[in-house]
């Protein structure tokens, strides 16, 4: 009996005059501010989207109608295979070198970080020139036995197209920056995998496949999908090679009817959207390689802003 | 006496200029549990994991059923082995981690199933019933596909037990299994190994726990600083130990 007449007396305002039952509650939090910035964001907002709306210059009508043209579209499938190509080739030649650098023999190691040194120091749009004036360095590319006799050779402007000079140029850049990445997935694998898996008899490739780049993928697939959308803009440079991508597409329509800008804008309306495509399929890559860790992840939708917005309806759930 | 399933001769290893193993020599027989207990730092588990090739040795030699470990003699020479050749020498040793090492990416009947399958080729169905037994076995049935995580480390090192059981090895390495565990989960795990070493298993065990040395092994053996100081049947070492350093030891841990 007295211990719930106590237990009852600290609920109530007790001698230093704090109020139980009320500090129960969720404290009211302050929005002040943040409903001022979000009010000049919104009157931002309108502005911008006003001037877009009233601009004449901004041709929304040839825009559409180019947005949705067979040229532009073509060249957006063009854009999407260079794009995909680069990055299966960048991502092989990643963990390829990855690998090499990792190799106990020191001159493979070496020659790898060579390779990444120069693929990676070089601007990509330089490599690009190279690979296009590659006839230039060597006019005929030959099979054969080194300083010994020529199966067959053939000449090198018709070997390396546009399309392959642009491969090259992005896959092997692709791949300096893939191979930092897949090796620091790698180094991220706890060492007590490997050695498990050791014990257990596995051969050394078997080692890599199943028990440490699948580990390894989380580390290596939210960069990866980085460089996927970045690698769909530096597509763009390969315009420089006269090859029919998005860009250079939206280029030879306006350097014929010179509506520039809204060709311009047409391109990056696409750019945009395959981009976001893309981010979303980033996110369920990163939840399926997330298995496993006991934390699934979550798609961040204001969570503080949500909460937040919640505390009067909790107060009201302490009255009895 | 039962055949010799481990004999180790003058085993020495270094890191650099770091003595670990400074001459052990070992026999163990078919169907023993030979506990090593020992302080901290010296050479337990490098001793260990000579045994199962995951260290080189830098003197001596180790015999495990008659196959000398990490080399092969040839035409009159000694050579390494090749990384296939070692990887297949480990098939018919199991080792169990301080640490677990449990595959975190894979279910916990993956786990299980995961070695018999690539390694050995075994077909699929007879390792999922063998892995099922095992699970049974380690009293872990409602877990198959739980990934490891959402396990406790009891649990964890459990499931790791069976791991090593399903490549059916004729030898088991323990290197302090329960060390990391919270106390009240050590018990499940010595149980399964009491278990394990009631059905035969021929067991090395390195480990802290010195009631299960004096209960479960038939033999034990007291390391430090690199060599093996003393050794015999558990209850006589560790009532009346013969050395200065064995008895400084068990003064600490008793
Ligand atoms: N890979 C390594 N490189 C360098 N020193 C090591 C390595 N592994 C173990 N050692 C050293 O070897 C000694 C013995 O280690 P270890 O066999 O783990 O002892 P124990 O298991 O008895 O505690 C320790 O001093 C440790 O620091
Ligand atoms: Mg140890």
């Amino acid at each position: 009996m007295t211990d719930t007449a106590s237990a009852l007396g600290a609920e109530s305002v007790s001698d230093d005059g704090i109020d139980r039952a009320l500090l129960r509650g969720r404290p009211r939090q302050h929005h002040g501010l943040l409903w001022l910035t979000a009010g000049i964001v919104l009157f931002a907002t309108f502005l911008i989207g006003y001037s877009l709306v009233t601009n004449p210059r901004f041709e929304w009508g040839v825009v559409f109608g180019w947005f949705s043209s067979e040229r532009l579209f073509t060249g957006l499938l063009r854009t999407l295979s260079l794009t995909a190509i680069s990055m299966v080739v960048g991502i092989v030649v990643g963990v390829l070198l990855a690998l090499g650098r990792l190799a106990p023999n020191f001159i493979i190691a070496a020659v790898a970080a060579f390779l990444v040194w120069i693929f990676r120091g070089v601007p990509v749009f330089v490599q690009l020139l190279f690979w296009g004036f590659i006839a230039a360095i060597y006019p005929r590319i030959a099979v054969g036995i080194p300083f010994g006799p020529e199966f067959f050779s053939v000449d090198a402007n018709v070997l390396i197209t546009p399309f392959l000079a642009a491969i090259l140029g992005l896959g092997l850049n692709e791949g300096a920056y893939m191979s930092e990445i897949v090796r620091a997935g790698l180094l991220s694998v706890n060492r007590g995998q490997t050695e498990a898996a050791k014990a257990l008899g596995m051969r050394r490739f078997t080692i890599l496949w199943r028990i440490v780049l699948p580990q390894a993928m989380k580390i290596i697939i939210p960069p990866t999908g980085n460089q996927t959308i970045s690698m769909l803009k530096t597509t763009s440079l390969v315009s420089v090679l006269a090859f029919p991508e998005l860009l250079y597409s939206a280029q030879l329509v306006y350097s014929a009817n010179f509506k520039t800008i809204p060709l311009l804008i047409a391109a990056s309306l696409w750019y945009l959207l395959v981009t976001s495509v893309l981010s979303l399929g980033q996110f369920y890559i990163e939840r399926h390689y997330n298995r496993g860790s006991g934390k699934p992840l979550k798609v961040r939708s204001f969570p503080r802003f949500s909460t937040s917005l919640r505390p009067r309806a909790a107060k009201r759930e302490v009255q009895p | 006496m039962n055949e010799v399933v481990v004999e180790a001769r003058g085993v020495e290893k270094n890191f650099g200029d770091l003595n670990v193993l400074k001459g052990i020599d070992l026999t163990i027989r078919k169907g023993d549990v030979t506990c090593i207990i020992g302080p901290s730092g010296s050479g337990k588990s490098t001793f260990l994991r000579c045994i199962n090739q995951l260290e080189t040795l830098d003197g001596g030699y180790i015999i495990v059923e008659g196959q000398p470990v990490g080399v092969k003699i040839r035409k009159g020479h000694v050579e390494a082995l090749s990384n296939a050749e070692a990887a297949r020498s480990r098939e018919n040793i199991g080792m169990v981690f301080q640490s677990f090492n449990l595959f975190p990416h894979m279910t916990v009947l993956e786990n299980i199933c995961e070695a018999p399958i690539r390694v050995k080729k075994e077909n699929r169905a007879v390792v999922r019933e063998r892995a099922f037994a095992l699970l049974e076995r380690v009293g872990l049935s409602s877990k198959a596909d739980v990934y490891p995580a959402a396990l406790s480390g009891g649990q964890q090192q459990r499931v790791a037990i069976a791991r090593a059981l399903a490549m059916e090895p004729r030898l088991m390495l323990f290197d302090e299994p329960t060390s990391a565990l919270d106390p009240e989960l050590v018990g499940e795990v010595l149980d399964v190994m009491r278990g394990l070493a009631d059905a035969g298993m021929t067991m090395i065990v390195v480990t802290h726990e010195i009631g299960f040395a004096r209960e479960v092994s038939d033999h034990l053996i007291f390391m430090d600083d690199g060599c093996v100081v003393e050794q015999g049947d558990p209850r006589t070492v560790l009532r009346s130990p013969q050395h200065e350093r064995t008895k400084q030891f068990l003064a600490k841990v008793l």
